[in-house]
């Protein structure tokens, strides 16, 4: 019913940067690079950072079991006990963890997180994932990658890269989170 | 020694007058020459006070106070609140005696004068023990006190109350050929024991904190009442701070029984709510009341069935109001703002004139006490003890700048009215605008 | 949420209640897995300051505070601090010096805790002060129950026991009533807080003398969602509360018979009791063991909702770094 989806409203002082179609063709090419590295589906977990991460992560896995006719679990992964940021902002909203039940022990683990910046959102996951278990290997699988790292972080898999200045703000609408299209936006700072 | 002339002073809130003092005694009263400045007169040297504005009453008695010498210097000494008591306006103090050692001797009772003559801005007047030790079992030697230099005429064991009804009972008959009365501190330990510190009611529900039931006061008062007339003696209630005792008392006064009563300005001005941040400012004994009590007392204040206000003035060292609410010392200061207090709740409503505050704060309370000298008319020829104080103006209460050594002050950083201006002892000015003989210069108040 | 102490239930709002209970569902996540440590307090300093024995409160705190990497430190003072000739304000104070974040207090008088957080800069959580209030019990029964029953709104919950001398009563009122329940306290008049009339007026809740007719409410809608038995201190027979334990039991306790016929009405009927339990006074054996018990759930969620406390008190910006 897509005659029915009205496209979120750009905000003024906001560019779209991906469309809702660039969104979901990116998300098909990171789906079809994380078979290609992992061989295949097997032992694949799809672990979503709150709050954006958890949808793609689903939306990975869709296509995975599209291509391959496999379904991979997929699992939510929270990082906000982790954070090395917590005395510089108010206090943040504790989301659940929810690792399926095949656990991590010994699977090729997907990190998915909408936007990879200063890396450290992936340092404070790469702990909370050690006290779950002991993943075979662990990857990272981001929609935009936007630069300005702060830690020795890279993404395995990016859907685009985003130029940016540290001064500008990437925002990621997804339908299942925020509703209307998907859209990525930056909105301030200087060009 | 100096002649004082006050210029001006609405006597007792009353019509204007000039006041001329000679040798510690009022000599002269009305419309006083043209004089208008200090100087020799007569061959005297003559201060004038410009006192246009203000309000002379009678100096102040207290009925009530805790000096805390001997045992407790840190808290209060005599001179220091002998100075509280003259900034407040107060002329006589009566030094309860729960001191350590407790006044119950005549040689103690005689200390405690000696030491309120040499600091020598207040009268000290020593209140003996009821018994020993306050322990509340034996008799303490109400006699020899009576007879001493100290001419001991109240007894109390404040702090406690006499709960023995036998024990009272043969005291009251026992001080009857010297006139004494029994200030009774009443509260029945079994209702109301040690730890018991808020009102019994919501407060002290919701708080978690020991009750002081209403209840614990009246059933005292009633048997009281009944003791003196059984025993045609005298009983007065401290700190009166229930409906009910209101009812009690007023019942037995029309009965033609010899009971008074006083209450404190805490009392009257301060209620239970106020304990909800467990401040222990507001820890006293008895415990501030609702409104409802709030109400009853000030009324009977009001109609006569209370005779007097006291202070109950308890200071208490810092760190012993600084433990737990349940664990901190019991009382407030009262001697520098009670005349305030009393001004705002009930000068101001118009519920009192001033004369009638006069009549509770000066003339009942040295009757109470059987005080010569005090409590006496402004009029030629009475001793000139008296203070002048400033209806129009307001002051903001400072803890920092009494003249107590304790800061335990419920009223900090309050505004009341009617500050006291200078307060004179048989015509010497012992205090001015806060400060005491010795912290002011004497041509100030000229 | 950003809030320094906590001093007292009512500091809390429901949305606050519902994000610490929230925060502790993910905690007893952590609490079961192998390796229990996080890294959210690293560096802060918190002071279990116990100036009465609770061995139970007390370790519960010092688990949470390490699990979550927080320096945890214990002091235990004897008896109430005037015996030491040492005010309260100087123990807390000196005790501060020593850049301390947070104070975790527990003191035999009401209202201690109001009054160090007046003192210190640091936060201040309240374990239990005298017979005031108790708040993190109250949020760890709350998140027992709403295991057990889901949402509290219109949930019917029985206090049984001696309200008067109790904080976990006087912190569950609110708690409770901030999630919806409706909450009846039931005990002797003895044993009812002063002003109650006035207070559950205000407060919404209800009262009776009446066990049996509160367990066995004629209108099935008015039966209990639950019942909470509070400790009855043997010593208060000396202090004329009742007159003795077999009286108490018979008209008070959850004895074997009330639960027989409880059961027969609603069979999972969660049991609470925030212990340490008298058997054979106020609870039976068969009711405190009975499989409906959530007794043990009390004391496993404990942990996890002070890992949340913690966390919502501690975990926020600080002065410092904003």
């Amino acid at each position: 019913m897509a005659s029915d989806q009205t496209p979120s409203p750009t905000p003024s002082g906001a560019r779209a940067v991906m469309s809702s179609g660039d969104v979901s063709r990116a998300l098909r090419r990171v789906a079809h690079e994380i078979l290609e590295r992992n061989k295949g589906p097997a032992d694949l977990v799809l672990l979503g950072i709150p709050s954006r991460g958890v949808p793609l992560a689903h939306r990975l896995a869709a296509v995975i079991a599209e291509v391959e006719g496999v379904s991979v679990p997929v699992g939510s992964l929270d990082v906000t006990m982790h954070r090395d940021d917590l005395r510089r902002q108010p206090t943040r909203t504790v989301t659940p963890t929810k690792i399926p039940a095949s656990g991590v022990d010994g699977k090729v683990v997907v990190l998915v997180d909408d936007v990879l910046y200063s890396g450290r959102t992936i340092r404070a996951a790469l702990e909370a994932l050690t006290e779950l278990g002991r993943p075979r290997a662990v990857r990272l699988a981001v929609l935009v990658d936007r630069g300005h790292r702060e830690l020795p972080i890279r993404a395995d898999h990016v859907g685009k890269n985003l130029p940016t200045s540290s001064a500008e703000r990437v925002q990621v609408v997804l339908a299942e989170s925020d509703g209307g299209l998907d859209e990525v936006r930056i909105s301030g700072g200087e060009r | 020694m100096t002649d004082v002339l006050i210029k001006g002073a609405k006597v007792l809130g009353d019509n204007a007058a000039d006041i001329l003092v000679r040798d510690g005694m009022i000599a002269q009263i009305g419309s006083i020459g043209s004089t208008r400045s200090s100087g020799e007169r007569d061959g005297a040297r003559l201060t004038v006070v410009d006192a246009d504005g203000l309000v002379v009453l009678p100096g102040l008695v207290d009925l009530h106070t805790h000096l805390r010498e001997p045992g407790r210097e840190d808290a209060e000494t005599v001179a220091s609140g002998s100075a509280a008591a003259a900034a407040g306006g107060f002329t006589a103090v009566l030094a309860m005696a729960n001191t350590s050692p407790v006044t119950d001797t005549a040689e103690a009772a005689e200390r405690v004068l000696d030491l309120g003559r040499a600091a020598g801005l207040v009268d000290v007047q020593p209140i003996g023990a009821v018994s020993k030790g306050l322990a509340g079992a034996e008799l303490a030697e109400l006699g020899l006190m009576a007879r001493s230099r100290a001419a001991v005429r109240v007894f109390s064991d404040d702090g406690r109350c006499v709960h023995d009804a036998r024990l009272m009972r043969r005291a009251l008959d026992y001080l009857k050929p010297f006139g004494g009365v029994i200030s009774q501190h009443a509260q029945d330990p079994h209702l109301a024991d040690g730890t018991a510190c808020c009102h019994e009611g919501e407060v002290s529900g919701r708080l978690g904190l020991p009750a002081w039931p209403a209840v614990a006061e009246d059933v005292i008062v009633a048997r009281d009442v009944q003791l003196a007339r059984h025993t045609g003696s005298r009983v007065h209630v401290a700190h009166v701070s229930t409906a009910a005792s209101v009812e009690i008392i007023r019942w037995a006064k029309a009965q033609g029984i010899a009971v008074t009563a006083e209450v404190t300005p805490h009392h009257l001005a301060l209620g239970t709510e106020l304990l909800a941040g467990y401040d222990p400012v507001f820890k006293v004994n008895p415990p501030l009341r609702p409104d409802a009590d709030r109400a009853a007392i000030l009324a009977a204040l009001v109609d006569g069935t209370i005779d007097a206000v006291a202070t109950d003035h308890a200071p208490h060292a810092r760190h012993d109001k600084e433990h737990a609410f349940p664990d901190a010392a019991f009382g407030m200061l009262g001697l520098e703002t009670a005349l305030a207090v009393l001004a705002e709740v009930a000068v101001r409503p118009g519920l009192l004139t001033w004369a009638q505050l006069a009549q509770r704060m000066s003339f009942a309370p040295a009757r109470i006490a059987g005080l010569a000298g005090h409590g006496r008319p402004v009029a030629v020829g009475e001793p000139a003890n008296l203070v002048l104080l400033d209806p129009d103006a307001t002051w903001t209460v400072d803890r920092a700048a009494s003249q107590s050594l304790s800061r335990n002050n419920p009223w900090h950083g309050r505004t009341l009215p009617a500050p006291v201006v200078a307060t004179f002892l048989r015509g010497e000015c012992t205090a001015y605008r806060g400060r005491v003989r010795g912290q002011f210069d004497p041509e100030e108040i000229a | 949420m950003t809030r320094k102490h906590l001093l007292s239930s009512a500091d809390l709002s429901r949305d606050e209640v519902e994000a610490i209970l929230d925060t502790a569902a993910s905690m007893h996540d952590v609490q079961r897995r192998e390796v229990k440590k996080i890294p959210t307090l690293r560096g802060r300093t918190v002071i279990n300051l116990f100036f009465e024995d609770s061995t139970r409160t007390r370790s519960s705190f010092e688990i949470a505070g390490k699990w979550m990497s927080a320096d945890t430190i214990n002091i235990t003072g004897k008896g109430s601090s005037t015996s030491k000739g040492e005010s309260l304000r100087d123990t807390v104070k000196t005790i501060c010096a020593m850049a301390v974040d947070a104070l975790v207090i527990r003191h035999s008088a009401s209202g201690a805790c109001h009054q160090v957080a007046q003192w210190v800069d640091a936060s201040v959580i309240n374990a239990g002060d005298g017979t005031h209030e108790h708040p993190t019990q109250a949020l760890l029964d709350a998140y027992t129950l709403r295991q057990r029953l889901g949402s509290l709104d219109g949930r019917h919950i029985v206090i049984v026991g001696d309200l008067a001398h109790s904080r976990v009563f006087r912190s569950n009122v609110i708690t409770l009533g901030r999630l919806g329940a409706r909450v009846t306290v039931v005990a002797p008049p003895t044993l009812m807080p002063s002003g109650i009339g006035d207070w559950s007026a205000r407060d919404g809740f209800a009262t009776s003398w009446d066990l049996d007719q509160t367990l066995y409410a004629a209108s099935p809608g008015d039966r209990p969602d639950a019942v909470m038995m509070l400790r009855v201190q043997r010593e208060r027979m000396s202090g004329g509360f009742f007159p003795t334990e077999r009286e108490y039991t018979a008209g008070y306790g959850l004895t074997r018979e009330r639960l027989t016929r409880l059961y027969a009405a609603t069979p999972d009927l969660p049991i609470l009791h925030p212990g340490p339990m008298n058997r054979g006074l106020e609870i039976s054996a068969e009711a405190a063991d009975a499989t409906s018990s959530a007794i043990l759930d009390q004391v496993s969620a404990g942990v996890a909702v002070r890992m949340a406390v913690l966390y919502h008190l501690l975990a926020g910006e600080t002065e410092a770094a904003a």
